[in-house]
């Protein structure tokens, strides 16, 4: 049997929908059709084994002006973020710029660096727990090894949020990764464009490394800014929240309020603020790279 | 010689933050052979003595871990079978065949992908609540056999990724299986599916860890212990054991075990997936 060509388009045609119809229906019950439902639960005041009655955007407005612990809670989550994404960014691409220097054993040190990234989150968490351990824990040890006073590190209002931002450092090998293969390849004549002008070390970096990883590094700000913002894991399970609500990120408190609380109604409504914030936050990002993010070959 | 000097202080810097990095987990399975007296002995020791190799089947069978191992790697088969078929399947769609609307649907589909899972995670828990299938693997499998991941983003990630694949197979290959009569199906398994087996185990080694690793779900969704996962069982763990640290660790380092073990044995997926990952920017 052959086909010619009008019964191919036939045959593309039935198939290519039939091989589609999985993911669109994904694409409505998982995605679309949950977005409206959860716009449609901010309206209301609905508690789970209670009544639901519509109150249009009371819940929005209650948030935005009477909730102390959403403000709380929100700052937490913006100094979470600043605590984290600069650092682990300096520390991810200075990881990356110390393997790129054809250094013997790259693929030991590689490995070593990338380890700590891939242990489970909740394994890593407990790890954490241990080593922030005021009294028998390696950190306090260690401080106290150099003379150093320790610190109270989860358990003090103050130290909380370092302390988890500290442990989220710890996990950048995946980052490193990216950069180390966006350092591979900066075309190699760029630099010796810079050594015939006689530039040094410095003037490579500055004016061919770090162009050249601008998007890079833009690429893995945007995610690394979306990750720290939905954080939750580790937080939950070590603090719940505490101490005083210090450690209380955005998602802790929306699954608190949610599941604990079953102020579904409400939950959505932080819930699409979220959103919003994220999504604004994405586009500011956006919007400030293209003042610093060069892109070879003109715009992009 | 004016060279030497800078690169020993490469090295010296290598090694000290390659120190830095490994003493945790040093430090994890030094605590996961301790017995408590040694545990709680200052300044800290590094080496067990004796080696208390028991903290193991003590700790594994305190609360029932063989039975969360169980219930994690059906998990992980039902998901990540879910989401190779379904990245398969649907990269091929929107790679290869013509259809009317096809570049809205992969459009729209490309758009949810940076939904944060946050947005969606309350609508669900109201509809699996609604059809009573909480307390079951099914909030936490189904969707991966429909595109929607491990969480959300991550399905439609591993669809963007092969599909960029199959644009770089010659198109002439499936004109002529066509031509002879074959059909998408045979298509697939003949010329496709052979020709993509490194990304689809890039797509693999990543739904294994994903699945591995996802706790915010289980925990909302899994509530009788026969049902947990080994991230849940290591979270009750903590709540039942608490300041039994070399129990706490040994388990921990049960967990960590099996990625580290993947790691090693598939170390070039990993690394290519993740180099794919930042390409996509």
């Amino acid at each position: 049997m052959s086909r010619n060509k009008s019964g191919l388009l036939k045959m593309e045609r039935r198939w290519g929908m039939l091989l589609a119809l999985p993911v669109t229906l994904g694409l409505i019950l998982f995605a679309i059709g949950p977005i409206i439902a959860s716009f449609a639960f901010s309206l209301t005041d609905w508690q789970i084994g209670g009544q639901s009655s519509f109150v249009g955007l009371n819940n929005y407005e209650t948030i935005l002006t009477k909730d102390p612990v959403f403000t709380k809670s929100l700052f937490v989550t913006i100094y979470y973020v600043l605590a984290t994404v600069p650092v682990a960014i300096i520390a991810a691409f200075g990881l990356a710029m110390l393997l790129n220097r054809k250094v013997k054993g790259l693929s030991i040190f590689r490995t070593i660096f990338f380890l700590p990234s891939i242990v489970p989150r909740i394994a890593s968490t407990m790890l954490w727990l241990w080593l922030f351990n005021p009294d028998f824990g390696m950190l306090n040890s260690m401080l106290e090894f150099v003379g150093l006073p320790g610190s109270q590190w989860i358990y003090a209002e103050e130290t909380a949020i370092p302390s988890i931002a500290l442990m989220s450092v710890w996990g950048v090998g995946n980052y490193m990764i990216i950069f180390l293969a966006g350092l591979q390849s900066v075309p190699s004549h760029l630099y010796e464009a810079v050594e015939v002008d006689g530039g040094g070390a410095w003037r490579k970096f500055y004016h061919v490394t770090l162009p050249s990883m601008t998007p890079t590094i833009f690429f893995n700000m945007v995610m690394m800014q979306i990750g720290a913002f939905q954080s939750f894991d580790s937080v939950y399970v070590m603090t719940q929240g505490g101490p005083n609500n210090a450690t209380l990120l955005y998602v802790v408190y929306l699954y608190r309020v949610a599941f604990t609380e079953t102020k579904i109604g409400y939950a959505s409504a932080l819930s699409w603020i979220l959103f919003i914030i994220i999504v604004v936050l994405t586009l500011i990002t956006f919007r400030t790279s293209r003042k610093w993010v060069y892109y070879e070959g003109g715009g992009k | 010689m004016s060279r030497t000097n800078p690169r020993i202080f490469t090295y010296i810097t290598l090694i000290f933050l390659s120190l830095l990095m490994i003493l945790p987990l040093i430090w994890l399975v030094r605590s996961s052979l301790m017995d408590n007296a040694q545990i709680f002995i200052f300044p800290p020791e590094w080496v067990p003595s004796p080696f208390r190799w028991s903290n193991y089947p003590e700790a594994l069978t305190a609360v029932p871990f063989s039975r969360f191992f169980l219930n994690t790697m059906t998990l992980e088969f039902i998901t990540v079978s879910g989401v190779l078929v379904t990245t398969i399947i649907s990269a091929y769609t929107f790679a290869r065949l013509r259809w009317p609307g096809r570049n809205i649907v992969f459009g729209v589909l490309m758009a949810t992908g940076m939904l944060p899972g946050a947005a969606t995670l309350i609508p669900m828990f109201v509809l699996w609540r609604e059809v009573g299938a909480l307390d079951s693997f099914v909030p936490l499998a189904l969707p991966s056999w429909f595109g929607a991941g491990v969480y959300t983003g991550q399905g439609v990630f591993a669809i963007f990724l092969m599909r960029q694949f199959y644009m770089s197979i010659p198109r002439e290959l499936d004109e002529a299986a066509y031509i002879d009569g074959a059909g998408p199906l045979t298509v697939l398994w003949r010329v496709i599916i052979p020709l993509s087996k490194p990304a689809l185990l890039v797509i693999t080694v990543f739904s294994f860890n994903d699945v591995w690793n996802q706790f915010l779900e289980p925990t909302l969704y899994l509530s009788s212990e026969s049902n947990f996962t080994m991230a849940l069982g290591l979270a009750s763990f903590k709540g039942l054991y608490n300041a039994q640290w070399g129990y706490l660790m040994a388990a921990s380092a049960t967990m960590v075990a099996p990625i580290i073990l993947l790691f090693f044995l598939a170390q070039r997926y990993f690394i290519e997936g993740i180099t794919l990952t930042g390409i996509k920017g």
